[in-house]
């Protein structure tokens, strides 16, 4: 049995899609009609740039750590020049009319499948370098960017690693599952399998590719991290009855949906939900939640070669917000940097990405970029009720300054006569320590904040989220953190203003009375968990959370507070 | 035709790196060349081709060669591969 870090909640039980990008792109490009002269020309000019590259990396490495670090490559060039290598892809172009990756990987999977197969465990080890090769082969072919198929049937899809940008495009409705071999619970991949609802296991381990085969029938359990290949009758049955147990659950929360987020002594809360892509949005409507607490925009800058215009912004923005009509959408600007890349930006390679040149320090730099953004945001507004929050703000001198550009769009499209809502609501992301602990004078200049415990715990208790070796320190239940929490929320209410929570937290019903009890007003998770969130908070009375809160802040250590929570939810 | 047995020195077999040796050897002629351990033959070639021979040190190569350069070809393979250092 293998196990894997439980990062999205949920029993499944499908065939496997075992994803390398070489096959991925078969299945993507077979089914087109082929030009060989074309094909041909496309696999030489691919080879060359690998060449290239390879050549390049060789003489970096052998400066850096020697020659014969570097030998390896200079085998993977040699690969280049084998004509049983790529002159058989040509010959699989000319001969069997097939697209030069679909070449690349058939001829690369031969060459895998007989190294594998080989007794020498140094012989085993160079399928790796063939796949290596071949993947920088397809990777020069598709330009850096993969183009996947998937089948038109239920499958659980298992692959080394998954970017955000592939979550986002797995068909919802085949999608029974993500399970990889790198990865945690915190990476962007995770998240979004969270918000989409999809069941998830990460991190199994790198012998994961070697157990699962496309094809055999697998369970996931997101909620333990279990995962069993081809399980026998019994297993499979207990977990049927498992997965028939969780569908009942949901079926409550369902039941519940449009009952309002209310305590048993009438304190009203709100409940809303993080939204990434704006296809989300009509699913989102329907399931009960009162707004979106967080749209990632950056989702409509990833993944592409060029910005998103004005005009695109602006369509986006404006069908989540005519979507939702009177439902408040609380829309985050470009938040990329850290583990999000953003290729049309060509940002710098940095030591400390989380630390480094991101978010609104990126906007603030590149205010042309960022002026476009607010424009869109505005001429939207006028179409239902968007928010517009600031990430990453830790001088109040950013904010002031995002303001004041926010004041130059406005004035802009006054000017133009083009409408928006004059009193759009702008607030800001507490994430950052030292914007927490100043959160009086930032409270006085803005309409609301939201909590992002995501980036808070990192930075307060200086945890890096994507590095599994530590991934114990990380807990938004240390004692640091909550008080960090607490302090914002009374410097909101005492100026005035509200504080949202658009972290992980605020979907952990673990949580949810003791940041009811700190005085939380709004919570925005995954729209798949808050009908739980929902159930907790009409289960208790505030006066019964206060308490709870008031205790769980004289707590020393994350233990403490979990234990005490638990021993609080029976 | 140039045809000739011989022992493999090369420590540790005809993996990657004299593999890639044999290649650059091979290549550099205009000659047809063809490796064959028991029943696999390999393109001199190929330097993929070689490496699925499977070589281990101390194992006996058939090494065919087919050119105008044949016999200069031979004795270069022929000292390539009675080599024992990796390393050469």
């Amino acid at each position: 049995m293998l196990k894997g870090i439980p990062v999205s909640a949920g029993i499944s039980i499908a065939p496997v899609l075992r994803l390398t990008h070489e096959t991925a792109i078969t299945q993507a490009e077979s089914t087109t009609p082929v030009d060989t002269t074309q094909e041909l020309g496309i696999l030489s000019k691919s080879v060359e740039q690998a060449r290239e590259q390879l050549q390049k990396l060789k003489e970096q490495t052998e400066e850096q750590l020697g020659s014969e670090k570097a030998a390896i490559l200079s085998a993977h060039i040699a690969f280049l020049d084998d004509p049983a290598f790529v002159g058989e892809m040509s010959a699989l172009i000319e001969n069997q009319q097939l697209v030069a990756s679909a070449a690349v990987s058939q001829v690369a999977d031969q060459f895998i499948a007989l190294f594998e197969s080989m007794d020498d465990a140094y012989m085993k080890e160079r399928a790796d370098d063939i796949r290596d090769v071949s993947r920088r082969l397809i990777r020069n072919i598709s330009g850096g960017d993969t183009v996947i198929s998937y089948p038109e049937e239920p499958f659980i899809l298992v692959a080394w690693d998954v970017t955000p940008s592939e979550t986002l495009q797995l068909p919802l409705q085949h999608v029974r599952g993500i399970v990889t071999a790198k990865g945690g619970a915190t990476s962007h991949a995770a998240i979004l399998a969270r918000s989409l609802g999809i069941p998830a296991v990460m991190g199994a381990g790198d012998t994961l590719m070697e157990k699962v085969d496309s094809g055999s029938l697998l369970i996931i359990d997101g909620t333990s991290g279990q995962l069993i290949v081809s399980p026998d009758a019994d297993t499979l049955a207990a977990f049927q009855e498992k997965a028939a147990q969780e569908k009942k659950e949901r079926q409550w929360y369902e039941a519940i949906k449009d009952l309002p987020a209310e305590t048993t002594d009438g304190h009203r809360v709100h409940l809303m939900a993080n939204m990434a892509v704006p296809e989300e949005s009509d699913a989102l409507i329907t399931s009960g939640v009162e707004g979106i607490g967080l749209f990632r925009s950056e989702f409509l800058f990833m993944d592409r070669s060029t910005l998103p215009d004005e005009a695109e912004q602006f369509a986006a923005y404006k069908h989540v917000a005519a979507a939702f009509g009177d439902k408040p959408v609380i829309i985050r600007t470009l938040d990329v940097g850290g583990d999000k890349h953003l290729p049309a930006l060509a940002l710098p390679q940095e030591e400390n990405p989380f630390l480094g040149f991101r978010a609104m320090r990126i906007s603030l730099a590149r205010p042309e970029l960022f002026l476009v953004q607010l424009r869109a945001l505005l001429r939207a507004s006028a179409f239902g009720r968007l928010l517009i929050m600031f990430p990453m703000i830790s001088h109040l001198e950013q904010l002031r300054e995002a303001k004041r550009l926010l004041e130059q769009a406005k004035a802009e499209l006054r000017a133009e006569g083009i409408a928006f809502d004059e009193n759009i609501a702008v607030g800001m992301m507490m994430e950052i320590p030292g914007a927490c602990l100043q959160a009086d004078a930032f409270a006085k200049e803005v309409d609301f904040f939201s909590i992002g415990t995501n980036d808070l715990v990192q930075y307060t208790l200086a945890v890096d989220r994507m590095n599994a070796n530590i991934a114990e320190l990380y807990s938004y239940y240390h004692p640091a953190v909550l008080r960090l929490i607490s302090q914002v929320i009374g410097a909101s209410h005492r100026a005035g203003i509200w504080t949202g929570l658009c972290g992980e937290m605020a979907g952990d019903p673990l949580a949810t009375k003791l940041l009811l009890g700190l005085g939380l007003d709004e919570f925005s998770g995954a729209a798949s968990v808050m009908p739980k969130v929902k159930e907790r908070i009409r289960s208790t009375s505030l006066e019964e959370a206060k308490q709870l809160a008031e205790h769980v802040l004289t707590l020393s250590t994350v233990d403490e507070v979990v234990q005490y929570l638990k021993g609080k939810a029976l | 035709m140039v045809q000739f047995e011989v022992t493999v020195n090369v420590e540790g077999g005809l993996h990657a790196r004299p593999a890639a040796l044999l290649v650059n050897c091979s290549s550099q002629s205009q000659s047809k060349i063809t490796l064959s351990k028991g029943t696999k033959h390999a393109d001199g070639k190929s330097i993929l081709g070689i490496m699925t021979l499977g070589v281990s040190q101390g194992d006996t190569l058939t090494v065919q060669i087919d050119g105008a350069d044949e016999q200069n070809v031979a004795n270069a393979i022929q000292q390539l591969l009675e080599q024992s250092s990796s390393n050469i």
